[in-house]
Formats: C-alpha cells, structure tokens, sequence
C-alpha cells in the first residue's frame, strides 16, 4: 500500500500531504520568531538604558528588496512548471537562488562593518538581539538556498517521473520561502528603523 | 468489501506490491534506518523503556542520598568517580546533576518519546486505518534526532564538572554560569525539540489525510484524538523553548547577556556582562513550553487509558463528545496558565488573578474527562486484566496528582507550598503512578498485537500491586514534607532544617519504597523479555476489541503496509455489547449486515 | 480540616498566616470531598459490575445526570475560592494596608549561599551600598562613607524583627535566583537578580526562647530563613534564623547593634568590620558566604 495524497489533494482537507506538512512547520516558525520577538520587546521596553546603534539603512533597504524580488521569482518558478515550461522553472529557480545568495553576501559586508566598528553581540542587548535575531533569519536563508539549489540540480530528475509531484515540491519550499521574506520584513523596521 | 475509494487507493500502490516481494531489504534498512511506523514506534519504545530505567536509577542514587545523607552508596558508589563521590559518598554537585538529568531524561527522553513517539507512532496509523506515517523519511528522521539528542544528554555526564546541575528548569542566572554540562543540555534540548517537532507534524497530518474511508472525526478512538491535541502542543510550544535554548546559548557561549542583568557579583568577583537583561524572561519562556509539556504527558495517558476501560469493560465510553472537547479545550487552555509556576517572583495582583483563573478554568476539563471515565464503568462487564487494572489505577492516582494541584494553582496558598515536596508529591502523582501506569497499560494491552505474543497474567498483576503499593510509599509522604515546608531539591534531604525534623523520618520510608519499586520492576522486565521469545502466541484480536488497530489487523502487523485490504469504517470506536446483536463487540470496519 | 493539617504545619506566626492556612483547610475540604466521593463511588462500580457479577455489559450504561451535578459544583465551588479567598488575599499580601507608624524596614541580600540583613538604623535611610565595595567582611558593599550609613547595621543569617510590625522586606540578589521563606512566616518570596522585590507580613508571635539562635541550634526548633530555589551546590545549607523580639527587647537590641558601629565608639578597628560584633554573629553558614 502506497501512501495516498501524496500529490492530488485529499477532498476534504484540500491539501495534499506536504502542503499541510509545511503549513504546520511554519505555524510552530511563528512560534519560534515570535518568542525572539517578544524577548526583543521585553528586553527593550524593559531596560530604560537602551542604546539603538545606527544601522546601515540604504543597504537593508537593498537587502529587502534582494529578497521581495525573490519572492516573486520563486513563485514564477512554480508556475513555469504549472505551464509544463522547465526552463522557465530553471532561469527564476537559478535567479531566486542569486537573490538569496546577494542577500547572505550584502549581510556578510554588514556584519563585517559592525565589527569593525566594535559592535559585538556581547556588546549590548541590542547588538545580541540584532546578531541573534538577523543571524538565525540567515541560517533560514542558507537552508532555503541548500533546498532550492537540490531542487535545481540532483532533485530536478523527479521532473522526469513524477512531474506533478515536484511542482508540489517547488510550490512547498515557496511557502517556506514566503514565510523566510515575510519574517525579514518584520526584522527590518523593527532592528533598523524603530 | 468492496467500496470505491478502497480500489482507487489500493491501484496507487500497485507498482510497489509486485516490487516488494522481490526485493528484500537489508537489515540495516529493515531495522535500523526503517521508516516504517511500526519499527519506529518499537525503536522508540524500546529506547525510552532503557531511558526510563535510567533515569530512575538516577533517582534510586539520590534517594540513597536522601535516605542516609553523607554515607557511602554501596558497591555502586565505587563506580561514580571521584569527582561525584569520593569514597561513594555523593557529592552536593553531584545530587545536583542527578536532579537535573532525572527531571530532563524523565520528561524528553523517556516519557514523550514513549508516549508520543512510540504509542502515537505504532498505534495512530492503524487506528486511522492508514498505511503508515504521512511522510516516513522525517519519521525515521525524527527518532535519530532523537536519539542523537538522548547521547548527547548522556555524554554530558562525562564533561568536566559533569551534566547540567540546574535543575531541569535551567532557571538563569545560575544555569548561564553553571559548568559546561549546560551546554551539552543546550544542545541536546535543540535536538529533542527538533525532533518532536517532526514527529508531531508527522502525527497530524497523518491524522487529518490519512483516515481510511468512513473514519470521520467523531468515529476516531479517544486515542487518536488525545495524540492529535498533543501534537498541536509539541508543535507550538515548543519553539518558544527553542527560542529560550538559543538565547541561552548565546549566554553561555558568546557572552550576550539576554538573562543576565547589570551588576552581579558571583564567587568574590563582579561578572563580566554587559547586562541589562531579564531573568524572568528565561521563566516565561521555559514555562510557556513546560506548561503544555505537562498535558502531552497526561493527554495520551488519557488516550490510552480510554481505549482500555471501554475495551475491559465491554460497553462504549461515556461522554465521548465531552471527553473529546474536553480534551482539546484542555490543549488550548494549557498555553494561557504557564505563570502559575512563578506565582513567588514578585506578581501583581491583576496577573495572578489572570493566572489563577485560568488554573482553575484548565482544572475543570480534567474534571469532566476523569468524570467520564469513572461514569464510564458504569454498567460494565468489567475484566480485571492486567491493562485493565493499571487503567483503572491511573483514575484515582491521577486524581490525587490533580486534586493537589488545586492549592498549588492559587496564589495564596502556593506562598507556603511552593518549590516545596507538595510540589513534587503533586506533579508525581500525576506522572508516575499517572502516566506511567498509562504507559505500563499500554504496553500490556499493545504487546500482543506488537510481538504477536502474550504477557504472563500472573507476572503482570504482580507487577500491579507491588507497584501500586511502593509507589503510594514513594509519594504520599511527600504532601506531608511539603507542608512542613520542607524545600525541594536539598542535597541531605532537609537534615539542615529544624522545621523540616518532624517529618524528616519519612525519607528513609520513602527511600525503601523508591528501593521496592525498582525491584517490583522485575516482575516487568522478566515477564517482558520472557513473552517476547517464548509467550503463549495472541489472536489476531486478542482482547476482542473494536478498533481497526486490534480487530482490522493481523498479529502482529504485516511487515509490508499495515492491512491486507484498506479498511472502511462504518461506526463509532467502541461499539461494545450493542443492543440485538449477540457478539459483545462490533469491529469498526465490519460491514453492517444487509437488513 | 484545618486542625487535622496543622499536625504537619509549622507555628502559625504573621497576621496573614491563618488566612493561608483556612484557605488551605478549605481547598483540602474540596478536594476530600471529591476524592472520597469518588472513591466511594470507585470501589462500589468495580465490585458491582465485575464481569463475574454483571455478564452483559448495558450499552447504554448510566443514564443520570448526577456527573454534571458534580462538575457545577466544582465549578462553582472553585469560582468562590477565587473571587473570595485567593484574589483578594493575593491583594492583600503584595499591597497590604499599611500603619506608617508602625513600620520596620529591612533590606535582604541573598547571594550564594548566605543572608545578607541590612538595618537602616536610627535615621531612617538605607546607606548606599556599592558592588565595588564588597569583601569578605562587607558583603553588601556598604558604602561607609555615605552619611545614611554610618548608623547602618549589617548582619549575616541573622534577621531580627520587632513583634507587632509591619514589616516591609526588601529583597533582592547578588547572583542567582533564591527563595526567601519563613514556614513560621507562611511567607515565601524569590529573590530575583536584577529586581527589588518588597515582601510584607506581620509578625503575630515573639520567637520562643529556645527557638532563638544559637540557643535552637542543638535541639533543632529554630526560626529558619530557608532558601526554597535551587542556588548551587550550597542551595541546601542556605540556611538563616530570624528573630521576632517584643518591641521594646527589640529597641533595645538595636541600639547595641547602633552603639557597636558608631564612629563615636572608641574601639576604631569596628568601623572596618562592623557586622561582624556582638549579638549578629555570622550563623554557623556564615564563613561560607563565598564560595
Ligand atoms: C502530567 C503532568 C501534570 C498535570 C496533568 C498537572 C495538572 C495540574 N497542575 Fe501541575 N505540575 C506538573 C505536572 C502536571 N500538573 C509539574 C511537572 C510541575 C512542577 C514543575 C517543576 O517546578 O519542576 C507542576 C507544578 C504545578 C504548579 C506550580 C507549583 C509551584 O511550583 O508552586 C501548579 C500551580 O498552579 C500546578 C497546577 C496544576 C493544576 C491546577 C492541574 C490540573 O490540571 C489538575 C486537574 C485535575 C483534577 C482536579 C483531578 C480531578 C479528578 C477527580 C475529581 C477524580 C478523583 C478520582 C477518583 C477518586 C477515582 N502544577
Ligand atoms: C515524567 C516525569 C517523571 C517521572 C516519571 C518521575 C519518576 C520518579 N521520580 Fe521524579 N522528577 C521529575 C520528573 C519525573 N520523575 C522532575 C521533572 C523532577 C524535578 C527535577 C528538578 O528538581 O529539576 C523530579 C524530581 C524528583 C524528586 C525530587 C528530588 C529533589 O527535589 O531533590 C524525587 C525524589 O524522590 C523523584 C523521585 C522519582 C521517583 C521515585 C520516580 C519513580 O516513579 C520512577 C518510576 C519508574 C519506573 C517504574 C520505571 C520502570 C522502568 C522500566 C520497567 C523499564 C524496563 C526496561 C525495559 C523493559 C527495557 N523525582
Ligand atoms: Cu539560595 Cu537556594
Ligand atoms: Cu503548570
């Protein structure tokens, strides 16, 4: 016996298998970023000696937009392979995965700015918060661009023999990275502007 | 038996049946690395039986400790290092990591994994009527993260200054200044939680897409529905503590200072952080998980405890409705009451009014599902098997656990019984002549259809009665310590305190019983491996039941897949002694005769 | 109820300690009452419809409603603890009504593994206290220089308090986490680092002679400060005594405990060890304070 909705959607849930599956990984990331979330405001409101260190706006604002325009990417990915078009899938797959890879680097120049201005995460709670919070979206970042990039190359052969199944893959890992760029649009007004 | 969904999932597999039957898998594949659902469950089973065993024999050393503060541990003692115990004689470092590791191995290795991971495991597919797990690679995932975490934990015994010493709460600051065993518990706490995260989006989806035809929602065994609400609180709990790990690690490790406040001075010198954070943060973080932990250590208790009293007493369970919503109210509750554990760190009166009510709001659907438990037996049959009877044990032991958790939950009277042994006498009757009854019910009423044989009887209710006694003599003593006000977590007991000496004698008392309570696991162990190899073969339904995981199945299970045909299901779980019909059961997938 | 758990309960010794312990008394009834109801009902069920007994199970089973009955009335029951019992009483026990004339400050620090006490002595005003001032013979860091605390007396494991008083403890810790608790006090409080947590109580009873430090220590009936949260390894030896004392043996004590740190006073080498004379020995935990 095979397991069933593994790719058509069961009738009375809607979903197929996966989708449900990442649904629920993202209901327990919410969890996750909004107990950061609430530490950053806890602490913050806490502790009348907060000190807010100038970030580097112009260059966060260019991180947000790398990773809007991923976003978008992705999703036209997925739907090159709705069309039955791979090369379509493959140019926004690779694209998407150039994006990722912009931001982790324009995050690597900030983080090497920062320390050499001597803002260390040990050297406030706003920097802890700050290299905690930024640093654990990157390790989300890096392990989107690892699923992505195994879906562009070893992964791409189920193309071949369950094509349905793996445009559910890309329209799954989406979700994921939705999600990802959504926690980044929280990240940045909070670390940055406010 | 033939109904149109069943051939259109039967044709999927097709391609894979004819492939099986040649191919055999290797042993590694079959046993080690499976990602079968029954072979996980039995993996996990059998790991958190050995972490049990451990941690309560960490707990036989301190209660050595406790019995006779200061005297050599016989024989053992020898064995535990000059660091723990020059001259077998415990040190209060060490009394210190034992406390911590038996509360930790108790609750993330031993009981969640047994009770989700192994029970929700093995037995959910086929009560659903499912084939397996919805996703079997993150299944097989999800139990060696587990068991990476479960090493880890272990090896931090080796670590200098050993494992963790802070309690198994880790409360900062002393948990971000203790010895490097804090770390190892870091690490291994991200690699449980990881690991039920999987493991509980595994069960749910499964539960929502894998019912068999006809399995609607309130045809699902009380069972199902227990293991589904504790999934929902592994999955969203426990992040939050993931959260609390990472930041504490960044404590530990980097040297940021989210739990450490300006200014402390520790050991003769002022501590080198920068300061300005919250110790109490640690605590709302912990607590908003530990809160929930405690119902996903009852809930599937409930679950199975449900199945056996409705199976033993040969008639449906009363109020399954209630017991139904009951439970998932309980899930929801059990995120808004964490704050009663820390009704003592300074609380305003509008928060501990919040908290209080809410303690009490979550005390009455514990009610109602032991209400209709009880109500339950009611017009039974009642056989008095083994399963059964730890079953049945489990309602009035629960009851004490929970009834004392009634003067803990407000305010006022928790001033005196806090972090005291009325503390510990609580949460311990609700977990282990609680849960573990449930769990030793469980493996009792499931070993037939596991192993395909049966348990001694005999063996069993002597297991029963010497547990129930010992354990009564472990823990009833400790309400009356607790309103002595003894504290909790002493090193000698409470010897120091002279409010403490009136009731200091019942810790020997104690002790012996923890000491018989072991040995009365024998019975257990000898009749456990004895029936594996050479019990009486089981039925195919061996207790008669109704649910599709005894009665739709063979004994045991077959290696490939879970049933011979996917079954339908056509009534209710617990179809006992229906009215005209003369067996005293009805199978959920039997099709009802043509009238 | 409430005299069969006193078999157990320390003294009962503070003005808000009888409430706790009727409360107590009442949550017991309640759950007596449930637990031998069912049990009652328990043992009868099993005996009447063992299988031998009963061999056809009734698919209907009970039919009554007397379970829902129950369930209400835990309900209610426990909503009448609540709004009459527990959340006025917390009311009161973290904002007591207070007698400004009738107060006694004293501040606690707790560190691993011992009490600190500081008086305010006769001016009423806590000297400062710096962190960067703490040895071994100042554990608090009081601040000598500071003209509040010239008249501030400072003791280890040693609380004394007047009867009668309302007193205000100011709490608050070095390092860990700590759990200040008096059982004869019926009064528990952690004292978290980085916070100054205010507990108040009114003591109701003076200290029995033979419960006094150092008098209590050889039969074992002192007044103990216990430490309730896990602190270290010395967590179960955090151990203090406190003290009430009638208020004009109290006066008196005091003003030793002023005279003996005064500058006036003649023996000078005081000035540098002040908490560490006469009556306010360290308890036998003191030496260890540092670990
Ligand atoms: C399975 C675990 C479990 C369960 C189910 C519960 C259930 C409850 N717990 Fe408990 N609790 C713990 C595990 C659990 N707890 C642990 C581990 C700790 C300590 C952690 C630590 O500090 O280390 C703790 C601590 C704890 C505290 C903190 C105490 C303190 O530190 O000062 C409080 C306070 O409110 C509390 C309250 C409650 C309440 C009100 C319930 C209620 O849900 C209970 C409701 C149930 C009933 C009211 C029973 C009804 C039954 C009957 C009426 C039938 C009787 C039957 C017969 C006679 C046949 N618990
Ligand atoms: C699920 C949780 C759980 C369970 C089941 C237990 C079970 C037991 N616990 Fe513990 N305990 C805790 C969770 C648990 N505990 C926690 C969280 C703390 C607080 C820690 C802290 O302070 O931080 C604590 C603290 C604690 C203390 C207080 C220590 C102190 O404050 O200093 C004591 C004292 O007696 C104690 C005793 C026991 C005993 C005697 C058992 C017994 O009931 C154990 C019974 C066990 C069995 C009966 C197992 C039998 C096993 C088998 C039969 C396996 C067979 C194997 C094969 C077949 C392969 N526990
Ligand atoms: Cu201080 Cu325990
Ligand atoms: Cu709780």
């Amino acid at each position: 016996m095979e397991i069933p909705y593994t790719v058509e959607p069961r009738p009375d849930t809607g979903l197929y298998n996966a989708k449900l599956g990442i649904w629920l990984f993202l209901a327990s990331e919410v969890m996750l970023f909004g107990a950061l979330f609430s530490t950053y405001i806890l602490l913050r409101t806490g502790n009348p000696n907060w000190v807010q260190h100038p970030m580097d706006v112009p260059l966060a604002t260019l991180n947000t937009m790398l990773l809007i325009s991923s976003s978008v990417t992705v999703v036209l990915a997925w739907a090159g392979l709705r069309l039955k078009n791979f090369a379509q899938f493959r140019k926004y797959g690779i694209l998407t995965l150039l994006l990722a890879g912009g931001f982790m680097v324009i995050k690597g120049f900030e983080y090497s700015a920062e320390f050499s201005a001597g803002l260390f995460p040990w050297t406030d709670n706003y920097m802890a918060v700050y290299f905690t919070m930024t640093g654990l979206h990157g390790l989300h970042i890096v392990g989107g661009m690892v699923v992505i990039a195994y879906l562009l190359g070893p992964g791409a052969k189920m193309w071949e023999t369950e094509p349905e199944r793996f445009t559910n893959r890309i329209e799954v890992f989406g979700l994921y990275w939705h999600f990802v760029d959504l926690v980044w649009i929280f990240l940045f007004p909070s670390l940055y502007l406010l | 038996m033939s109904v149109p969904e069943e051939t259109s999932v039967e044709s999927h597999g097709h391609a894979d049946h004819g492939h099986g039957e040649h191919h055999e898998e290797s042993f590694i594949r079959k046993y080690i690395f499976s990602q079968d659902h029954k072979v996980i469950g039995i993996q996990y089973g059998l790991t958190s039986l050995c972490f049990l065993m451990f941690g309560f024999c960490l707990m036989i050393l301190m209660r050595w400790q406790l019995a006779s503060p200061g005297s050599a541990i016989p024989w053992i003692g020898n064995f535990l290092g000059q660091a723990n115990a020059p001259g077998g004689i415990m040190l209060p470092e060490f009394y210190n990591q034992l406390g911590a590791m038996h509360g930790t191995i108790m609750v993330f290795l031993a009981v969640v994994p047994m009770i989700v991971g192994a029970f929700g495991n093995y037995v959910v597919p086929l009560q659903i009527g499912a084939p397996d797990m919805a996703f079997p690679k993150l299944n097989m995932a999800s139990y060696w993260v587990y068991f990476v975490g479960g090493v880890i934990m272990l090896v931090s015994f080796f670590l200098p200054g050993g494992a963790a010493n802070s309690g198994w709460t880790s409360y900062a600051p002393l948990s971000v200044i203790a010895t490097m065993g804090q770390t190892a518990w870091l690490i291994g706490m991200v690699f449980l939680i990881t690991s039920s995260l999987l493991g509980s989006m595994n069960i749910i989806v499964t539960i929502f897409q894998l019912r068999a035809p006809g399995m609607t929602w309130m045809r699902l065994p009380y069972m199902v529905w227990s293991q589904l609400v504790t999934s929902f609180l592994l999955l969203l709990a426990f992040p939050p503590l993931e959260a609390a790990g990472i930041l504490q690690l960044m404590d530990r490790v980097v040297g940021t200072s989210f739990f450490m406040p300006s200014g402390l001075y520790v050991s003769g010198e002022v501590l080198e952080y920068a300061g300005g954070g919250s110790v109490l943060l640690w605590q709302h973080l912990f607590w908003f998980l530990a809160h929930p932990e405690v119902y996903v250590l009852v809930l599937p208790a409930f679950g199975i405890i449900s199945e056996i009293i409705a199976n033993n007493t040969r008639k449906p369970l009363w109020g399954y409705k209630a017991l139904v919503y009951s439970g998932i109210f309980l899930g929801f509750m059990s995120f808004i009451v964490w704050a009663h554990h820390m009704f003592m760190t300074g609380m305003g009166t509008v928060i501990s009014a919040f908290f209080q009510t809410t303690t009490m709001i979550i005390s009455i659907p514990s009610v109602v599902i032991l209400t209709a438990l009880l109500i339950s037996l009611w017009g039974g049959s009642i056989r008095f098997n083994t399963p059964m009877l730890f079953a049945l044990a489990f309602l009035p032991m629960f009851g004490i656990g929970g009834l004392t958790g009634l003067p803990l939950g407000l305010a006022p009277t928790d001033i005196h019984l806090h972090d005291t042994y009325y503390v510990i006498g609580h949460f311990h009757y609700v977990v282990a002549p609680g849960t573990i009854f449930g769990i030793f019910a469980g493996i009792y009423y499931w070993f037939p259809k596991i192993t395909g044989r049966q348990m001694s009887e005999t063996l069993g209710k002597l297991h029963f009665v010497f547990s129930l006694i010992f354990i009564n003599g472990i823990f009833f003593p400790m309400f009356l310590q607790g309103l002595a006000g003894v504290s909790r977590r002493l090193y000698d007991g409470g010897m120091q305190y002279s409010h403490a000496a009136p009731v200091l004698h019942w810790n020997a008392f104690m002790s012996y019983a923890a000491f018989g309570l072991l040995a009365a696991q024998l019975f257990f162990i000898v009749n456990f491996f004895n029936s594996i190899f050479r019990g009486p073969k089981a039925a195919d339904n061996p207790w008669d039941a109704t649910t599709l995981d005894m009665a739709a199945t063979t004994s045991p299970p077959m290696g490939h897949g879970n049933f011979e045909v996917v079954p339908t299901v056509y009534r209710g779980p617990y179809e006992y002694s229906p009215p005209g019909a003369e067996d005293s059961f009805l199978p959920q997938h039997v099709a009802p005769k043509e009238a | 109820m409430l005299g069969f758990l006193q078999n157990w309960l320390p003294v009962n010794a503070s003005e808000h300690g009888p409430m706790i312990d009727q409360m107590n008394a009442l949550v017991h009834w309640l759950m007596f009452v449930l637990f031998v109801g069912w049990a009652l009902y328990f043992v009868f069920v099993l005996f009447r419809f063992r299988a031998s007994a009963n061999p056809r199970a009734s698919y209907e089973g009970a039919k009554s409603h007397v379970s829902q009955y129950v369930e209400i009335g835990v309900a209610v029951v426990e909503v009448v603890i609540l709004v009459f019992f527990a959340i006025p009483a917390w009311a009161v026990w973290v904002d007591p009504v207070v007698d400004p004339d009738n107060t006694f400050e004293v501040r606690v620090v707790a560190e691993q593994f011992a009490w600190n006490v500081h008086y305010h002595g006769p001016d009423g005003v806590f000297g400062a206290t710096n962190i960067d001032l703490i040895t071994p013979t100042n554990p608090m860091g009081l601040d000598r220089t500071d003209p509040y605390a010239v008249d501030d007396v400072t003791a280890i494991n040693q609380l004394h308090m007047p009867l009668g008083a309302d007193v205000t403890v100011l709490l608050s810790s070095k390092d860990v986490i700590h759990s200040f608790a008096l059982p004869q006090m019926r009064v528990k409080q952690d004292s978290v680092p980085g916070l100054l947590i205010p507990l108040h109580f009114k003591p109701t009873m003076v200290t029995p002679p033979e419960s006094r430090f150092p008098a209590c220590n050889a039969d074992k009936t002192c007044w103990e400060i216990a430490c309730a949260q896990l602190c270290g390894l010395g967590h179960y030896r955090m151990r203090g005594f406190y003290t009430v004392m009638e208020p004009d043996e109290f006066d008196v004590w005091m003003a030793e405990q002023v005279a003996a740190v005064m500058p006036q006073q003649p023996a000078a080498e005081d000035a540098e060890a002040p908490a560490e004379d006469g009556d306010v020995q360290a308890g036998d935990d003191g030496d260890e304070g540092e670990h």
